[in-house]
């Protein structure tokens, strides 16, 4: 892993987080509603743990099927998916649909799991992965040491992507949640509410682009 | 079109809400009264600095007659910004109006030209039968799923049971039933939510046998028109608790629920008691202040009826030498402070402080029409007025207050026989005062002909959007 690659993944887990609709506005959201700064900060690993969960998923599949699959093919299937995906995010006025306040926390990891899922978190990271094992975990090293060595080293990839991505993800969402909570209050939505969905969709066309660049 | 920055008349909170700048415009749901001419949504200048002001200034007539334009709703709302699936960067652009008789559903754009609203989608009833199996749309909400139509009637030879339409917001088709278990519920009417609780809440009237000629002397004396509150789990789209009223309080209708959404309670109206023709409101809330748990509902206001000469009363209440109050429509300020109460029978417009929701207290009242008063509006004291308070629409800030006179068509027929009329009239509010603006006064003629039943306020009003943020 490249320091570039390392700074990629914390930039897009902080813009992950930064992203009202992957979590941080319903935890404000819960603590508000009971009046409690500790509601806050109960929510967030929840929805980190299901950032992690949705985003892991696709950086193991990522990572395993580079171990056996050329590199080349992976960038290249994957960053023509990812460009389609992220058109059809562009341009589709769909948005995710749920209907419910009142989650317990794995209920809450499940939601996290599922809007991150349905926003393309994890594919977004496809141009890294791609990129980050190509020196050490590529096809021609998993022949040299076997299969069971090159899957091992693909899931501690997919582990060690996710965790800095998470980690990035959970600090700023959590910053952010307790700067709304406790001082800049929910007015502040009002003005500074870009329409993020917007930018995730050109960040999955342009992470697309990357990959199908580099490959 | 997405836009850049959340639609700026989404608020987060209700607390947001009441800082919006005042409405510029109003659109009132407007019926042809013989059926022959097309209905229209009505433009009224409400700006006060405006060379306009109280004029009608816009009008959009529909391509049909026999619609019945009733209650209006918008395609989105403050709902857009709740934290589960936010999506603020829709518009509010497009006002969704039902025909009550027709069962045909308008879809009018108020973005272009704000004052000549234009009609972008026209859905059909047979789109609403058979994807929904409802007719005779009625109250429209926006919320998390759609937007949720609550319907009185069945549809495909069925009188019922009424319930819950749900329509894209994006395309506006059907969608279909909102209600996967609807229990006992059969008969419907108005349907709202407590939406940080994931509860919505349903009332009852009755179905369109049961009201479309008029009310039935024998229905109503036989307690057969609505009398419960329904509770529903808003996720699961099930039914959970039947709260009744008590039979002999007919119709109960408007639900108000707090705009706070830590709160659990809000308020509804009964039209009328059979026992002495009182008409009361309820506040529902949990038992015992529990956050969880069961509901029930308790009167907290009671409204008598006054005695009247038999010769001045029209047939359908002859019998009974009073004046009932015919409570048709409650609304609650977005602060939560204030209930207005119509009290279309006897031509008065109460006010309560409900600072405390099980102990209201009144704070002002003004009289206008009335069925036996005909009191005049301030601006033509020469002028009796037919028709009441009926429709009551606050503006978000809570400082203005607009009424329409109708209630719907037969029921207008019957309780105002020689004619009910048409006049909008507008009051100011505050903590010190409650009464008219004199200035405001379109009325008759300015009409074209046509009865005003409801008004939605450019930009939402008291009665429109929900929030999930307190």
């Amino acid at each position: 892993m490249t320091d570039g690659s390392l700074a990629a993944l914390v930039v897009l887990g902080a813009f992950h987080g930064l992203n009202p609709a992957m979590g941080w506005l319903f935890a404000v959201a819960r603590g508000l509603q009971e009046r409690s700064r500790t509601r806050v900060l109960q929510s967030l690993p929840a929805i980190a743990a299901g950032h992690a969960a949705s985003v892991g998923a696709v950086a193991l599949l990522l990572t395993l099927t580079r171990s056996v699959v050329a590199a080349q093919v992976v960038a290249i299937v994957g960053g023509l998916a990812l460009v389609g995906f992220g058109m059809w995010r562009l341009l589709s006025k769909r948005h995710f649909r749920w209907v419910g306040m009142r989650l317990s926390l794995p209920q809450l990891a499940g939601w996290s799991f599922l809007m991150s899922s349905a926003h393309g978190a994890g594919l977004m990271l496809l141009p890294v992965i791609a990129a980050s094992g190509t020196s050490t975990t590529g096809p021609a090293t998993a022949h040299a040491h076997g299969l069971g060595h090159a899957a091992g080293s693909a899931v501690s990839a997919a582990i060690f992507v996710t965790g800095v991505h998470t980690l990035a993800m959970f600090v700023t969402a959590g910053i952010i949640a307790l700067l709304v909570y406790d001082v800049l209050g929910l007015t502040v939505l009002r003005h500074t509410w870009l329409n993020l969905d917007r930018f995730w969709a050109v960040a999955l066309v342009s992470a697309g682009a990357v990959a199908l660049a580099t490959a | 079109m997405a836009l850049w920055k959340p639609d700026p008349t989404f608020y987060a909170s209700p607390r947001d809400a009441v800082s919006a700048p005042p409405e510029g415009l109003a659109y009132v749901a407007a019926f042809d009264p013989s059926s022959q001419g097309p209905d229209a949504v009505l433009v009224v200048d409400v700006d006060p600095d405006s060379a306009g002001y109280g004029t009608v200034v816009g009008r959009t007539s529909l391509p049909n007659t026999g619609d019945e334009l009733h209650h209006m709703g918008w395609n989105a709302c403050s709902s857009a910004l709740c934290p589960y699936a936010p999506h603020p960067h829709v518009e509010r652009r497009y006002l969704v109006v039902p025909g009550l008789r027709s069962s045909r559903i308008y879809f009018l754009d108020v973005k272009k030209n704000p004052t000549a609203p234009e009609i972008a989608k026209v859905l059909e009833p047979e789109e609403l039968a058979k994807h929904a199996g409802y007719s005779r749309p009625h109250t429209v909400h926006c919320g998390p799923e759609g937007l949720y139509v609550s319907s009185l009637g069945g549809a495909n030879g069925n009188d019922g049971p009424g319930g819950i339409a749900l329509l894209d917001h994006d395309s506006f088709e059907v969608l279909g039933r909102w209600e996967v278990d609807r229990g006992p519920q059969h008969l419907a009417y108005d349907a709202w939510w407590h939406i940080a609780h994931d509860v919505l809440v349903t009332s009852e009237w009755g179905t369109p046998s049961m009201i479309e000629d008029g009310v039935v002397g024998e229905l109503l004396l036989g307690r057969r028109y609505g009398h419960a509150l329904h509770f529903w789990d808003l996720r699961k789209r099930r039914h959970v608790q039947r709260v009744d009223l008590g039979d002999q309080h007919q119709m109960a209708l408007e639900l108000r629920p707090a705009h706070d959404p830590t709160r659990q309670w809000g308020f509804v109206n009964v039209v009328v008691s059979v026992e002495d023709l009182s008409a009361s409101i309820w506040l529902w809330h949990r038992e015992d202040g529990a956050s969880d748990g069961p509901w029930t509902a308790t009167k907290v206001i009671s409204i008598p009826a006054e005695p009247a000469p038999a010769e001045a009363l029209p047939p359908v209440i002859q019998p009974f030498g009073a004046v009932p109050p015919l409570v048709t429509d409650i609304d609650l300020s977005v602060d939560d402070r204030w209930l207005y109460v119509s009290c279309w029978g006897t031509g008065e417009l109460k006010r309560y402080d409900v600072t405390d929701p099980f102990h209201p207290t009144e704070a002002g009242s003004v009289q206008i029409g009335g069925i036996v008063r005909r009191t005049p509006h301030p601006s033509l004291p020469d002028v009796p007025l037919a028709g009441g308070p009926q429709m009551v629409e606050v503006s978000r800030d809570g400082r203005r207050v607009y009424v329409t006179n109708s209630l719907y068509r037969s029921w207008d027929d019957q309780f105002y026989p020689d004619g009910v009329g048409a006049w909008m009239a507008k009051l100011d509010s505050s903590d010190t005062g409650f009464d008219f603006d004199s200035r405001f006064f379109p009325h008759g003629d300015d009409f074209g002909g046509l009865r005003v039943h409801q008004t939605r306020l450019q930009g939402g009003d008291a009665s429109s959007d929900s929030y999930c943020y307190p």
